[in-house]
């Protein structure tokens, strides 16, 4: 069967458009050729900067004949109907078919030749391509309808078997000539047909094939840095981008002035990557190719064989590097006439939300938050160790209290705490710096930089690096805990900041990424198993918002900051207990100009520092994070309702807790007891639901004692216990009450030790009684007595899995 | 044609392209006699490009960026610089191939210098033109802009214009193979780029960055847009057209002064549109009529 080629030539097609227009132009072609019904066997698509080409074997030569059948109206239907259906199909009456006293008209297409179908597809492709942007061009842009491409279009080849595809577009007619490399070929190439299409231009210096061309840089690059005893740093990206610029590519290694190596390597890669698409290489060491320092070297993608073996390409290449590194060499060298903290000054000049004051007020704020984290023994000195703390033997729980003094960590605890607010107060500086400001993506890595080289500890100048991390799901989640400290409050105060002025995000719009900041948050105290209370966190850094929005107001009229200051003797370090501002400490005119002048200039934060508003807006941001770690573990593959299970009632605000729940419970879901035991467990609760008694309050806090089964709401059954039964109970009962003495309060204590594998233990061992206790006795016995001890004994059941966690929820 | 056997001079290397687009049909032009921050607000460019009628010229355009100067201390940036700028309506199917051929005629050869097309779209936010092209790289170097223009003063380019824009002071120091501006051969006979203008970069960056009365520049500005708009109300675009060439410039020097803050400059910038905009906009008007009568299957 015959093979199709088609080629369509056109000026530079930007290499990051080429991998989606070869997916288009498949895409497009199946469509044209389903539509036709002509079959297809293999589609090969292939892309240089100047083409893009599509190979299909095994086309019919004919399509095959169809009969098509119009169903009209019924026969003696009234005469307009009939002349509608004739003017329709341009058929007389004699032509119709009657059947089953309907009429139709049946038309026999015959097959059609392929490549009369080819011949209207290609146009119809030309015309519908998709290209993220085009333009008009050449003398037919005389009228705004003429054709759009991605650059001027200028060649067609289109091939079906040995024959041109007769077919033309704006004026450029099919053929079978096409143009060779643009400086190491002239004149045109005939090609015969999809055989010799990829050697024919091999012949003319280009390789068709991207791939191919990716593999060859790939190699050859590689090629280039060993022989000079060097590793090339991998970068996919630009393999792509550079296959994507040459037709012939040939990598070439060179080297620049060592003494640049002076400069960040980020700034020498990011240069060489973004600006100029080299490759680097670092330094060959055993321990392997990340560890090696950063060479004096590039590799370029030539798109010629130079006839000067590529020197004037090198040396070429090498003096617009060294420019661009000597412009970032002199930025590094001028930024470092100033400190950071004298950079951070210019922060005040810098809006970071027009509501929200500048980013000078926003790094008050993550400084004051930092420091609050530590203090309040949330995010503790690493030697303090994070397996320790969460030992399930020990009783604590819950929230860790604020460090005592006399501990042996207080002087780790303060210096954290120092080194906290110290980094948070530098984090954003690089903003203003030069470099920054010329590379964007380079912020808070610049940063870094500078403060070591001033001399700051280096745990500061690591959480000035890496405070911007985690950003979003996958990227790395910092674990030092100044930077722990650092990034918690950056991502925490641009949350409740936004959420303070009603931005919180909606549908699809989320301006400022708070989805990905509760995430980030999410992914920081799972890392680090830090035990925080995200109510309490929000309201903390929701107050700082609030007194940061009243010392802006008062910061822009000095009348106000003065009455302000008479009524708010701590000002502006006065913390919580806004509502109980003695007003009353005013007199006269002061009370007057404190309600006609003070109060709306100040009112975004002082309403927000009311405690309803506090508490409401506190409450909102917990459960906004808990629906992102809802939809996260969703994402993740996290079995339906598990999250819910444990989170409802949202009596656990504790993220690790709700964490090591969650795993405790999908391990146990998946084992044989587990499902048998939720099995058990749904049946009880059809029974009691269907019987009107309602589940205990204790949800999944699992705070009170799963022993006692009282419910908390009025139920027309009162449980009991197994020493008030009128009856001699079956063994089966029996068993069943005797495992629940056991297992219920073996369940609440290892929950209340965060023991979740003790939990679901002591819960796997009603399973064997549960399922016994369904085989054997029958809940709804005739005599009252028995029937109502049955279900007290269920509920008690359930009210014990409930003290682990809500199966009710659980799917499946 | 052959290579040069000695690199050209800047001046030499400006003749042999005037002699080269004047073979390929370019009316060469001389400099539009007002500041302006790039070859394409000349009226030959801007103007030109509307309406139906061919078009093909050449000229070199000194360009002043304000914001660029270093006193003459960077090696590659100057306030002051020229392009060399040429325009063709309708742009022919062979643009490329020729602007290759320009380039062989300055010497460069294209077996020995990897030549590209990168992708690059040009968009002018002041002028309210945009167009798609390339900048065009001789060994990891940007020499010239390549673009088909698509709009300009907000209207669609009928038909399409091909623009080459070539950085002359760049391409002469590769061509020469000096890295400092100031060492760039002049003529042939021993003058230096940096003996003409150097003492022109001192002297005009201090003017720019430091010595510009900013009163005086507000006041320029609004002067502009005023009269701008007189122009437009007595039907002359063209004379409306510089005063927006007039109000550019005085935005850029405000911005070497640093008074526009970050909020404010799109303010400026649209301010500038808008003058351009009304002139091109003007000038279509103007010539409407008589454009469909000598191309009748041209509407606007």
């Amino acid at each position: 069967m015959p093979d199709f080629l088609l080629e369509l030539r056109s000026e530079e097609i930007p290499a990051r458009m080429q991998a989606g227009a070869r997916a288009d132009l498949e895409k497009l072609f199946r469509k044209e050729m389903a539509t036709a019904a002509v079959s297809l066997g293999d589609v090969t698509v292939w892309s240089t900067p100047r083409r893009l080409a599509l190979i299909a074997r095994g086309l019919p030569d004919a399509t095959a004949a169809v009969s098509e059948e119009l169903k009209g109206p019924r026969v003696g239907a009234p005469p307009q109907a009939l002349e509608g259906f004739l003017r329709k199909t341009g058929l007389s009456e004699s032509q119709l078919t009657a059947r089953d006293e309907v009429l139709y008209a049946v038309t026999e297409k015959s097959g059609r030749a392929t490549i009369d179908v080819l011949a209207e597809a290609i146009p119809a492709i030309i015309r519908a391509f998709p290209w993220p942007k085009s333009q008009r061009w050449g003398t037919a842009s005389l009228s705004s309808e003429s054709l759009r491409w991605v650059r001027p279009l200028s060649g067609i080849v289109a091939l079906f078997d040995r024959a041109v595809v007769p077919c033309q577009v704006s004026g450029i007619a099919a053929g079978r000539e096409t143009l060779g490399h643009r400086f190491h070929s002239t004149g045109p190439i005939q090609i015969d047909g999809a055989d010799d299409y990829a050697a024919k231009l091999r012949a003319a210096h280009v390789i068709v094939d991207h791939a191919e061309r990716q593999d060859f840089i790939r190699e050859h690059a590689l090629a280039a840095a060993h022989a000079e005893g060097l590793v090339i740093v991998a970068d996919e990206g630009l393999v792509v981008e550079n296959a994507g610029l040459t037709e012939w590519p040939v990598p070439l290694l060179g080297r620049f002035d060592a003494a640049f190596l002076d400069v960040p390597p980020e700034v020498i890669q990011i240069t060489a990557r973004t600006n100029q698409k080299y490759f680097i290489c670092r330094e060959r060491t055993p321990e392997g190719a990340e560890q090696g320092a950063l060479a004096n070297a590039f590799i370029c993608t030539a798109n010629i064989v130079a006839t000067d073996g590529g020197a004037a390409i090198i040396d070429g290449n090498r003096k617009v590097l060294a420019a661009r590194l000597a412009d970032a060499r002199f930025f590094w060298e001028q930024d470092r006439k100033k400190s950071l903290s004298e950079h951070a000054e210019g922060l005040s000049r810098i809006t970071f939300h027009e509501k929200l004051g500048t980013v000078a007020d926003k790094v008050e704020r993550v400084a004051k938050l930092a420091r609050w984290l530590v203090e309040q023994g949330i995010v503790v000195p690493a030697n303090a160790g994070t397996a320790g703390r969460i030992d399930a033997s020990s009783a604590s729980g819950g929230q860790r209290s604020p460090v005592e003094p006399g501990t042996t960590e207080l002087a780790d605890v303060a210096q954290l705490a120092e080194w906290a607010e110290r980094a948070a107060r530098l984090c954003k500086a690089d903003l203003v710096t030069e470099m920054v400001g010329e590379f964007p993506e380079l912020q808070g890595v610049i940063g870094g930089y500078y403060a070591r080289a001033e001399g700051l500890p280096d745990a500061v100048a690591d959480a000035i690096r890496d405070h911007y991390k985690p950003v979003g799901q996958g990227d790395d989640v910092p674990s030092a805990p100044v930077t722990v400290a650092v990034s918690l409050a950056d991502k925490l105060d641009t949350l409740v900041s936004f959420f303070a002025i009603d931005e919180q995000p909606t549908g699809s719009k989320d301006p400022y990424a708070l989805r990905r900041a509760a995430i980030s948050i999410k992914n920081l105290v799972e890392r680090n198993s830090l035990r925080i209370n995200l109510f309490v966190a929000s309201r903390e850094a929701l107050t700082n918002v609030g007194i940061s929005l009243v010392v802006a107001a008062a910061r822009s009229n000095p009348r106000i900051d003065e009455i302000l200051s008479k009524t708010w003797p701590n000002f502006p370090a006065y913390h919580g207990g806004i509502g109980e501002i003695a007003v009353t400490q005013l007199r006269g005119e002061d009370l007057t100009l404190w309600k006609s002048d003070v109060l709306p200039a100040i009112a975004p934060g002082w309403n927000l520092l009311a405690p309803g508003r506090l508490s409401e807006l506190s409450e909102s941001l917990r459960s906004f994070i808990f629906e992102r770690m809802r939809v996260q573990a969703k994402a993740d593959g996290l079995r339906g309702g598990i999250f819910e299970s444990v989170t409802t009632p949202p009596t656990v605000i504790d993220v690790y807790l709700i964490t090591q729940r969650i795993n405790a419970l999908q391990a146990f879901i998946g084992t044989a007891d587990g499902t048998n035991l939720l099995a058990g467990y749904k049946r009880a609760a059809n029974i009691l639901k269907k019987e009107g008694v309602v589940p205990a309050q204790a949800g999944t806090g699992g705070r009170i004692d799963a022993t006692s089964a009282s419910g908390g709401q009025r139920s027309p059954v009162e449980p009991g216990t197994t020493n008030e039964l009128s009856y001699t109970p079956e063994p089966a009962e029996k068993a069943l009450m005797d495992a629940l003495d056991t297992a219920g309060p073996q369940a609440a204590t290892a929950v209340v030790t965060e023991d979740f594998a003790g939990a679901m233990a002591a819960l796997a061992t009603l399973r064997a009684p549960i399922d016994a206790f369904f085989d054997g006795v029958t809940v709804n016995d005739p005599e009252t007595a028995k029937r109502t001890a049955r279900l007290s004994l269920l509920a008690r059941f359930r009210d014990a899995v409930h003290g682990v966690a809500d199966f009710s929820k659980i799917e499946g | 044609m052959s290579q040069p056997s000695a690199p050209l001079s800047f001046q030499d290397m400006i003749l042999r392209l005037h002699a080269f687009w004047s073979a390929h049909g370019c009316l060469i032009l001389q400099p539009y006699d007002m500041r302006m921050g790039a070859g394409t607000f000349h009226p030959a460019t801007t103007l030109r490009a509307l309406g139906p009628e061919p078009w093909k010229a050449a000229y070199v355009q000194p360009s002043r960026r304000p914001t660029d100067g270093r006193y003459g201390e960077n090696p590659n940036r100057l306030q002051h610089y020229y392009q060399y700028q040429v325009i063709l309506k309708p742009n022919p199917s062979n643009l490329q191939e020729l602007y290759l051929a320009s380039l062989a005629a300055i010497g460069i050869d294209p077996l020995a210098h990897d030549i590209r097309f990168v992708e690059d779209d040009w968009e002018s936010p002041t002028l309210g033109a945009w167009g798609l092209g390339w900048e065009v790289w001789c060994d990891g170097m940007e020499v010239s802009q390549f673009t088909y223009f698509q709009q300009m003063g907000g209207f669609d380019c009928k038909p399409v214009s091909g623009e080459l824009t070539y950085g002359l002071e760049r391409l002469a120091m590769y061509i020469q193979g000096v890295d400092n501006f100031r060492d760039l051969a002049f003529n042939a006979d021993g003058v230096s780029y940096g003996e003409v203008f150097l003492k022109n970069e001192q002297e005009m960056s201090k003017y720019n960055f430091e010595v510009a009365d900013t009163a005086s520049l507000f006041d320029g500005f609004a002067k502009a847009e005023a009269e701008c708009q007189r122009c437009l109300d007595a039907d002359i675009p063209l004379a409306a057209y510089e005063q927006a060439i007039e109000a550019s410039h005085l935005f850029n020097l405000l911005q070497a002064r640093g008074v526009i803050s970050v909020q404010e400059r799109a303010s400026y910038i649209g301010r500038v549109r808008d003058l351009a905009k009304g002139s091109c906009q003007a000038w279509i008007a103007k010539y409407e009529a008589q454009w469909q009568a000598d191309y009748p299957e041209w509407v606007l």
